[in-house]
């Protein structure tokens, strides 16, 4: 009969129509700045550079070596050297960036910069909400707006987090291993340098 | 009849006030004003519910960002569309792109003036009001064609090609279902229309076989002759951009959807006037509330049957929208106008109503069996799908 799947559809729709104001499982909207879902801890979007303790510019890990700069496809990345020098976490002098910049209007999120560091010191982070005024300037961040704690990494990636630690605490104990190794070593050296010289010494006290 | 008789006085107090050359035209300004001023407030009011309702039926929540729950987004709209820039293509026929939006909200708006708002209460009491009406209304026939034609662009052509086809396929059970009631009441003024239901909610049309039959076959023609979903293949986003008005920008395209408003509201309150006891109230005890008060009711809920029908169907074909015109509304209003006949023969007693209703109910029922039986309009079957186990 003509006009039956009509009246059908029409109480589907009113159903719907009526259904969204008092049932939350149809209305699934999330009204969005009001309103956020906790990202997903696999999200991520752009580059930041991690800094261990308090003070950004002598925690930064960066030791401006610029491989991410080479590697980096769409080449957003652009870094230049400082002329001093700093300690790292194993007490060893390196070098540190002077300029750090990223344009996230280029960048477009593949991670290469994050496999390819070899200090883990730069990051993915997953904060999207990046909006500028100006095309150039407002989306270029510098070193100070990319610098983000070791602990607000714990808080975004936890997992990954974890494993970046447990990295870094690998390199130091094996550091530490072969600082000892090197030091036994020498001191090693030195006592049989002193023994050799200590037994010269008799031979030739011998033979006169 | 006190509100009524209100503005009508006051009316007549501006009006004596003015000098006695300019009488005729004030009073012809002051009967407009009103009517131009409450339809233009309505439309905006309309386009938010539209949106709401439409958000709604899809499960989400509709426009609720401007002023308080939304409230202020027919502005924020309106200031959109007057800043936006006016684009003329370089080929086309000016004066007619030009002309093309007035025309067509003059067609809407003049359909209005012969409309009674309450007792005593319309702009124009002419003798032959229905006829004037549709006269005008064709005219935006001729208003969509200049669009399609002035913008030489092969989308609006279409468009407007679509449009007139199916405009005027529609008119004939348009026409012929509103003549049903004029066959019955015997007059073309509206408002001895609107007298004849004016006993209560028993008298009105639709409570009649013919009544019932008739409504339903005007409210799908009016569906069409004004371009609404499902019937809107003339401006079928997937097809042809925005057919008609493809080429328009800024205030010209806002004067198209306004003239399209307007015309939805003057066929509602001509389906209000003609089947559902216009201005009157359901009941005597009631008629306290002013007429136009129940005629915008009324109209309302026709608006909001209107948008929930858009939001329940999906687009006809072309080939589809013609047969259903041709072969359905055609044969039904041809039987329904039989149908008012019997009933003016025998009088409108009990056996007027059982003759025309069973004529109505045998010639519905029979002639969907017979059109199902055509395989066009049953159920498509999907046979690969059904064979491969994916049906229902
Ligand atoms: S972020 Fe890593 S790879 Fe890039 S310059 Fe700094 S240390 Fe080198
Ligand atoms: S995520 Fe990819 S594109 Fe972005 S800075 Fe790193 S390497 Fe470059």
């Amino acid at each position: 009969m003509i006009g039956k799947g009509i009246l059908k559809g029409m109480v589907e729709t009113a159903r719907n129509l009526t259904g969204s104001f008092h049932d939350p499982d149809r209305l699934t909207t999330v009204e969005y700045p009001e309103q956020k879902i906790p990202a997903k801890e696999n999200a991520r979007n752009f580059p930041f550079l991690i800094y261990d303790g308090d003070d950004w510019e002598t925690g930064l890990r960066c030791v401006s070596c610029q491989i991410c700069e080479k590697e980096c496809p769409p080449q957003c990345i652009y870094i230049e050297k400082d002329k001093e020098k700093k300690p790292d976490f194993l007490g060893k002098m390196q070098m540190q960036p002077k300029i750090f910049d990223i344009d996230v209007s280029v960048c477009m999120g593949c991670q290469i910069c994050v496999e390819v560091c070899p200090f883990e010191s730069i990051r993915m982070d997953n904060d999207f909400e990046y909006a500028g005024s100006d095309r150039f300037k407002s989306l270029l961040l510098t070193k100070d707006q990319l610098a983000k704690s070791n602990k607000y990494y714990h808080s975004i990636h936890p997992t990954e987090a974890q494993e970046t630690d447990e990295i870094r605490v690998q390199k130091r104990e094996d550091h530490l291993a072969k600082e000892k190794a090197k030091a036994e070593k020498l001191a090693k050296a030195k006592k049989e340098a002193a023994s050799k010289a200590a037994l010269s010494k008799a031979e030739t006290a011998k033979e006169e | 009849m006190w509100f009524e008789e209100l503005l009508i006085a006051i009316k007549h107090y501006l009006v004596l006030q003015m000098p006695g050359s300019l009488q005729p035209v004030g009073s012809a300004f002051l009967s407009c004003l009103p009517i131009m001023t409450s339809f233009g407030g309505l439309f905006a009011l309309a386009t938010l519910l539209e949106r709401k309702m439409l958000g709604r039926i899809q499960n989400r929540y509709g426009p609720n960002r401007v002023g308080p729950g939304g409230l202020l987004q027919p502005v924020a709209d309106g200031i959109k569309m007057l800043t936006k820039e006016d684009i003329v293509p370089k080929n086309a026929d000016h004066l007619i792109h030009f002309l093309a939006p007035l025309g067509l909200l003059v067609s809407a708006m003049l359909g209005l003036s012969v409309i009674p708002f309450g007792h005593r209460l319309i702009a124009l009491d002419i003798e032959t009001g229905i006829l004037f009406f549709f006269a005008v209304g064709a005219a935006s026939e001729l208003a969509i064609f200049m669009a399609g034609w002035g913008s030489r662009n092969k989308y609006a052509l279409l468009g407007a090609l679509r449009a007139i086809a199916q405009m005027i396929s529609y008119e004939i059970p348009l026409i012929l279902s509103a003549l049903s009631v004029l066959m019955v009441v015997g007059s073309l003024s509206l408002s001895d229309v609107v007298q004849a239901q004016s006993g209560g909610i028993h008298t009105w049309h639709i409570f009649t076989p013919w009544g019932f039959l008739g409504c339903i076959l005007f409210l799908i023609s009016t569906l069409a002759e004004i371009n609404r979903s499902p019937f809107d293949i003339p401006e079928a986003e997937s097809e042809l951009i925005a057919g008609h008005m493809t080429e328009y920008s800024g205030f010209k395209y806002a004067l198209f959807f306004m003239a399209e408003g307007v015309a939805m509201f003057a066929m509602c309150a001509l389906t209000a006037t003609l089947f559902l006891g216009g201005y009157h109230a359901p009941f005597p005890i009631l008629s306290f509330i002013p007429g136009p008060v129940w005629l915008f009711g009324k109209l309302t809920s026709l608006v909001l049957l209107f948008i929930w029908i858009r939001g329940t169907m999906p687009r006809l074909r072309a080939d589809q929208l013609m047969e259903f015109a041709w072969k359905f509304m055609l044969p039904m209003s041809v039987v329904n106008l039989i149908a008012a006949g019997i009933w003016v023969a025998l009088d409108g007693g009990v056996a007027a109503w059982i003759s025309s209703g069973l004529l109505n109910f045998v010639a519905y029922f029979g002639w969907s069996r017979i059109l199902s039986q055509a395989s066009r309009f049953s159920p498509r079957t999907y046979r690969y799908a059904e064979e491969a186990g994916v049906s229902e």
